[in-house]
């Protein structure tokens, strides 16, 4: 017993267990018959990398007599990064190549189930419409149709079935649902004051261009400014920046939270300011204009995927864990198990792509200390399978429901895309664990059972929704152990990550860590900048100044 | 006790006198309202509760013990059957399986129940009074209590408590008599009898009030306030609110407390909704209604001898229920609904042109509720009427309800615009409906057009080409102005039509 509500006191928060324990009546929400699991990546297949060469692990011993194959180009991991790379190859033309992916499906943290009422993620689901700077990943969506025609200022705007239907995002603050994201119910002149003055300060870095004319922020961050004016805010916490300003307005600190860990999946005290300002900045064209629009879709993210696996076809091959990557003279060998069989094979290639997070690659390699490090933290995420809508107080159901006072970030609505409004659905909760140590955070996440999940996530809604309980038919929950690299204060100015991006003889690399961001356009920038470098270096030396882009 | 027992038991006949005859015009009154003929359902329903009645008093002469006991256990009998008796028929209705089974069967118990009663009673009574005396007094108390209650019915009951709250508020009466009974009748009656008798009360007691409770959600007493005319029919479906209200000279039907149409002038609504795009379509052989489940538009097709399929796209069954089985609306819709040559596809309009809007029709009428929220606004989008165009050929014309031009002017052309934008061309009209003010409609084909001059159907009681003509010119007051169109992202329209109505309201 006790240690039940020890569970549902770490998932939901103490005080929140408090109000939900008074709501109910000194019993918090027990739902037996609530059907689900826990899912999460294949740890057992992951840790083989991370056992590579210790006692109980595989050993390079293994692979004496393995099987050979060669392919001239190799690319390992098919997160958003690896397909970009590999949408990139197939686009120019270079199909001599393959994808090597552990899991049976590629999609990383785009992950997305279709089963139920509607597809629905697991991961990653929305992107915000790009600028027209960002021609590359415009190029992406007009294959996708999600364009259409640009407006005044001459920026793309986005079709109207795959931006987000509104109403787009409503809080819950005393008792009822409001409009947005910041709770402006019974905010003091004091509050909205603040709101101002932050906003002031955003809109002065969103105006901001350094001497080559270049903005500081900027989606994707390679062409953003990199004066040291802009890169002083990574040198200081969201919280400290704050302070630094007078801001000090619960509801404004609430909100920067919120951003900090949606973000992020870290507190703001631990956040760079940098990486707080850019979450708006980048995403805002002038001062005055709204944040650009969100693409969405019923599945996330994982609609981006399913276009970027369809160029790389059968090149991809699933369920082949890399566990070591050694370059020579001829090229680079590679050397995996089939996680079915669990036999050895040994890949020769001209060159390859790592685009494995960070943490992976540094086992892959073998890096050691003085090389780039960062931490990850862990999220959670659950979908509820509804077979009616709730009852509402106040403002309706949107595509995206935030309770104000929560530890969790909220719900996303899977078929609200899909436009309907009515009957079954399927809610998707959030929870980043933003606790004190990551790795503590993993090991709790991991240990919690799939009945303590399920009580915790109902618990964490049952203030907004009472009745939610009755309406649950499934509930299965997805455990992200590394979701995100967490961009602390000083990573995204270290000379370190800069580093951590440049090609090492044969080997490329691409992933959304070398950002120190999870984004999909950070992954897709790395994916595209990889494979530009690698066929740069593959073409013959005098066509190929024309082809490579600076790094 | 003893000094009022006489009085006591007399309130008591009165009580059970009213109290059965209320039952009874309950009955007829539910019958009426959903199988239509009143006269009919009446006679029927006096009729059967009479002879129940009869019954119920032939019964009593198997009663040769401890009547007393007996006759409080029918009195909580009948509390319990006749205070439930009005929410189950129309629980039993909405069900939509038998009904007539369920409505007989219910006159047949509590009449039966009801005619044990009085001469359980005068068995009570006989050792107290004359013959002659017992006989008088019993039987002026009882036809006295026929009248009260025949009164209080029309008069007061219905018309401030509604059918399901008279029924229980009775049947919470009867068993407060039943109760008042265990102690007028403590000395005739065991002591455990008693008690057992008292229990059984409280328990029916429970009930019945939490039968009031519940009854907030089929009809309110607050719920009536609402509405100018008595409620004849409500129901809480899955999707809204749906009441249909009756005047001696109309018949009304909101939806979440918003008025559809109302009898007096609907016809110019739907005559002018449905007969300027048919003048305009050249075919008129297949016809798309989205909405309109009140079937007062498809009367208006079935017009048209040369309609040959309608397919009716309404999302809540409640409503094309309603106006497919209950008599009134039968009468108003010409039974339009039961026509073979309709379809009824009762589904989100958006999910169904996306899921099964493939082929094109002749003639599509769209007559959804004003977008004053976010899941009707979705249906005014442009992304809305692109996928509208799936069902649109080179000939096809397409009739919107468009709101108040002069109520909600911004609205109003906000729509002509945002189907414009879809790529439609328009022409936009209007008319006045009383029940509604001035209302519009926007005429729309693929291709430019010239608005309709001729009607192709005679007899209407509204339109004439003349008249025809004139709902294509607006007064200077309601013309187009400068708006912005509605897409699923940014709902215009919705802010536009809260902001407009709010100030006439």
């Amino acid at each position: 017993m006790a240690s039940r509500r020890d569970a549902l006191r770490w998932i939901v928060g103490a005080p929140l267990l408090a109000r939900s324990l008074a709501a109910c009546g000194g019993a918090t929400p027990r739902a037996p018959h609530v059907q689900g699991e826990l899912l999460g990546q294949s740890l057992d297949v992951g840790h083989r990398v991370r056992d590579l060469g210790q006692p109980g692990g595989p050993s390079l011993g293994d692979f004496r007599g393995a099987p050979e194959e060669r392919v001239k180009l190799a690319i390992v991991g098919g997160g958003p990064a690896g397909l970009s790379a590999a949408w990139r190859l197939t686009r120019r033309g270079e199909l001599d190549y393959q994808l090597f992916e552990l899991e049976s499906e590629v999609g990383g943290t785009s992950a997305w189930q279709e089963t139920g009422v509607a597809p629905h993620p697991w991961g990653a689901h929305y992107l915000p419409l790009p600028m027209k700077e960002n021609v590359e990943l415009l190029g992406l969506l007009g294959e996708l149709g999600a364009l259409d025609g640009v407006d005044a200022m001459g920026e793309p705007m986005g079709s109207e079935e795959m931006l987000i239907r509104e109403p787009e995002e409503r809080v819950f603050y005393g008792g009822f649902w409001y409009p947005g994201l910041y709770p402006y119910a019974g905010a003091s002149e004091d509050d909205l004051r603040q709101l101002r003055r932050f906003r002031a300060e955003l809109d002065r870095w969103t105006r901001f261009h350094d001497a080559a004319g270049r903005r500081a922020f900027t989606i994707p961050r390679s062409l953003a400014s990199d004066d040291a004016e802009v890169m002083a805010l990574d040198r200081v916490s969201a919280t400290d920046w704050l302070a630094q300003l007078g801001l000090n307005s619960p509801r404004l600190e609430w909100l920067v939270r919120y951003a900090c860990r949606d973000d992020y999946g870290l507190e703001p005290h631990e956040t760079s300011a940098w990486a707080l300002v850019f979450y708006w900045a980048s995403r805002t064209v002038k001062p005055g204009h709204d944040t650009r629009d969100l693409l969405a879709w019923p599945e996330g993210n994982g609609r981006l995927v399913k276009h970027l696996r369809r160029a790389a076809g059968d090149r991809i091959r699933t369920g082949r864990v890399v566990l070591n990557v050694e370059q020579s003279e001829g090229g680079v060998t590679l050397r995996m198990l089939d996680v079915t069989s669990g036999r050895p094979l040994i890949v020769h290639a001209e060159r390859a792509i790592l685009a494995t997070p960070h943490f992976v690659t540094r086992k892959l390699l073998g890096l050691g200390a003085g090389e780039l490090e960062m931490g990850y933290g862990s999220w959670v995420v659950a979908n509820l399978h509804l077979e009616s809508r709730p009852v509402e107080r106040g403002f309706p159901l949107a595509w995206d429901n935030v309770p104000h006072g929560s530890e969790a970030l909220g719900y996303v609505v899977a078929t609200h895309q899909l436009d309907l409004d009515r009957g079954p659905s399927i809610f998707t909760w959030y929870r980043p664990l933003t606790g004190r140590d990551p790795a503590d955070e993993r090991r709790r996440m991991l240990d919690t059972s799939f009945e303590e999940w399920r009580d915790g996530v109902l618990t964490d809604l049952a203030i907004p929704h009472p009745d939610l309980g009755s309406r649950v038919r499934r509930l299965d929950v997805w455990r992200w152990g590394h979701a995100m690299p967490q961009p602390r204060v000083g990573l995204l100015s270290s000379a370190s990550l800069r580093r951590a991006r440049e090609a090492r003889g044969r080997l490329h690399f691409a992933h959304t860590d070398l950002s120190g961001m999870a984004l999909f356009e950070e992954s897709f920038d790395h994916g595209l900048r990889a494979a530009d470098e690698l066929l740069a270096a593959l073409a013959p030396p005098a066509t190929s100044a024309s082809a490579v882009e600076p790094t | 006790m003893q000094r009022l027992r006489r009085p006591l038991l007399f309130l008591t006949v009165l009580v059970i006198a009213t109290a059965g005859l209320v039952y009874e015009l309950l009955a007829g009154t539910v019958a009426s309202y959903v199988l239509g003929d009143s006269v009919r359902q009446f006679s029927i329903t006096i009729g059967a509760y009479l002879f129940a009645l009869g019954i119920g008093s032939y019964l009593s002469r198997y009663v040769k013990e401890g009547v007393a006991a007996r006759f409080i256990e029918v009195e909580l009998a009948t509390a319990l059957a006749g205070g439930l008796s009005a929410p189950l028929l129309f629980i039993g209705f909405s069900q939509g399986k038998f009904f007539g089974p369920l409505l007989y069967g219910t006159i047949m118990v509590i009449g039966t129940l009801v005619g044990l009663e009085i001469p359980l009673l005068m068995r009570i009574l006989k050792e107290e009074l004359d013959f002659e005396e017992l006989i008088a007094r019993v039987l002026t108390v009882d036809y006295v209590g026929a009248l009260v209650g025949s009164v209080l019915f029309a008069l007061v009951l219905v018309p401030s408590l509604g059918l399901n709250r008279t029924s229980l508020t009775f049947g919470l009466l009867n068993c407060a008599v039943g109760v008042l009974s265990t102690f007028v009748l403590a000395d005739v009656v065991p002591k455990r009898a008693l008690l057992r008798l008292r229990i059984t009360a409280s328990a029916i007691a429970v009930i019945l009030v939490a039968g009031l409770v519940y009854a907030d959600r089929l009809t309110t007493f607050a719920e009536q306030g609402l509405y100018a005319d008595p409620i004849v029919y409500s129901q809480q479906s899955a999707y809204q609110r749906v009441v249909l209200t009756e005047n001696p000279h109309s018949v009304q039907l909101f939806l979440n407390g918003n008025l559809q149409f109302s009898s007096a002038d609907e016809y110019r609504y739907h005559e002018a909704l449905v007969h300027p795009a048919f003048a305009r379509a050249p075919r008129h052989s297949r016809v798309l209604i989205l909405g309109g489940g009140d079937g007062l538009a498809l009367r208006e097709v079935f017009r048209y001898p040369d309609v040959e399929h309608v397919t009716m796209v309404d999302l809540d069954p409640a409503v094309t229920n309603l106006a497919r089985q209950i008599p009134t609306m039968q009468r108003l819709n010409h039974n339009s609904l039961s026509d073979p040559r309709l379809t009824l596809i009762n589904a989100d309009a958006m999910a169904w042109l996306r899921a099964d809007g493939r082929r094109p029709f002749d003639v599509v009428i769209v007559d959804f509720p004003d977008p004053n929220n976010f899941s009707l606004g979705k249906l005014y989008t442009r992304g809305f009427y692109r996928l509208l165009m799936r069902v649109i050929g080179p000939d096809t014309a397409l009739v919107v309800q468009s709101t108040s031009p002069m109520y909600a002017r911004k609205s109003f052309w906000c729509i002509a615009r945002t189907m414009r934008s879809a790529g439609f061309s328009t022409h936009s009209y209007h008319a006045h409906v009383p029940s509604f003010g001035e209302w519009g409609y926007v005429l729309a084909m693929k291709h430019p057009f010239e608005p309709p001059t001729q009607l192709r159907v005679d007899g209407l009681r509204f339109l004439n080409d003349a008249t025809l003509a004139s709902l294509f010119i607006f007064s200077r007051d309601m013309q187009e102005l400068p708006v912005r169109e509605n897409t699923l992202n940014d709902q215009q329209l919705v802010a536009y039509y809260e902001h407009e109505w709010s100030l006439w309201n």
